[in-house]
């Protein structure tokens, strides 16, 4: 799976490259997050602009994350959705679990 | 009404590499149907997560103790009936004990079947000789 993380704000941002999540990369997706966790990066936010389309196993690899981080007291949030995953996140009700942001900006706003 | 007909029949090795191939499948059909009125778009991401949704079922309930083995894959649309169906070779499984999700309490995994479920009209799952067959219906009127 193609990543990139940066660091911005205090905060893990990583990017996911590719268009398509699914139960072929989701494990690779799940192993970076946790191995994020390991390193104390608790605070993360998962951009996915470039992801047009998610199945349920990559739905199940971010709640891995989400879970994880929280029990670290830390939080894992989603960023930059497109309508269609968006979609998903609402059918399974997992818009109610995750932060979600239209973008970065509103990711960071009200934080100095 | 779509009178055109559509069959597509396609054979995959037991490996989850070949997702993304089946379920560009389903995406282009929902493209270039004849005469669908409904969200084009939602239709072609909903096929493209059906098909995923159950070849990866098929793949995790396949005959792992032959390297050979394959998995299925048809659809079918005549009139205005999408008929998909998955063939595995596996010890199959109970479909009707598949739960909901537990919205409460989400969980990793359990959510395909759901997904089919919710976003096709019948889904039925049966032995017919050496295979099971998972057979997904959407009415596309």
């Amino acid at each position: 799976m193609n990543l990139k993380q940066e660091k911005i704000n205090g905060c893990t941002v990583l990017f996911i490259k590719d268009e398509r999540i699914d139960a072929h990369n989701s494990g690779e997706l799940k192993e970076a997050i946790l191995r994020l966790i390991e390193q104390g990066e608790v605070n993360i936010i998962v951009q996915l602009e470039q992801v047009r389309f998610i199945d349920s196993s990559g739905l199940g690899a971010l709640l891995s994350g989400y879970k994880n981080a929280a029990a670290k007291s830390g939080k894992l949030a989603i960023a930059n959705m497109q309508q269609q995953v968006l979609s998903m996140f609402e059918l399974t009700r997992l818009n109610r679990v995750f932060e979600i942001y239209a973008d970065l900006n509103e990711a960071f706003e009200g934080e100095t | 009404m779509c009178n055109s007909i559509i069959q597509v029949e396609v054979i995959i090795p037991t490996q989850t590499k070949y997702l993304d191939l089946i379920g560009s499948i389903g995406e282009h059909i929902a493209k270039e149907l004849d005469d669908y009125s409904g969200d084009r778009e939602a239709l072609a991401y909903h096929l493209n997560l059906v098909l995923t949704e159950a070849t990866v079922n098929a793949i995790k309930h396949a005959n792992h103790k032959n390297p050979k083995d394959t998995v299925k894959i048809t659809i079918h649309i005549q009139e205005n009936e999408l008929n998909i169906k998955v063939y595995d070779h596996g010890q199959g499984f109970d479909l009707e004990s598949v739960p909901l999700p537990d919205f409460e309490h989400p969980k990793e995994g359990g959510m395909g079947i759901f997904f089919i479920r919710t976003l096709m009209d019948s889904v039925t799952y049966t032995r017919q000789g050496d295979c099971n067959v998972l057979e997904i219906i959407k009415y596309l009127s």
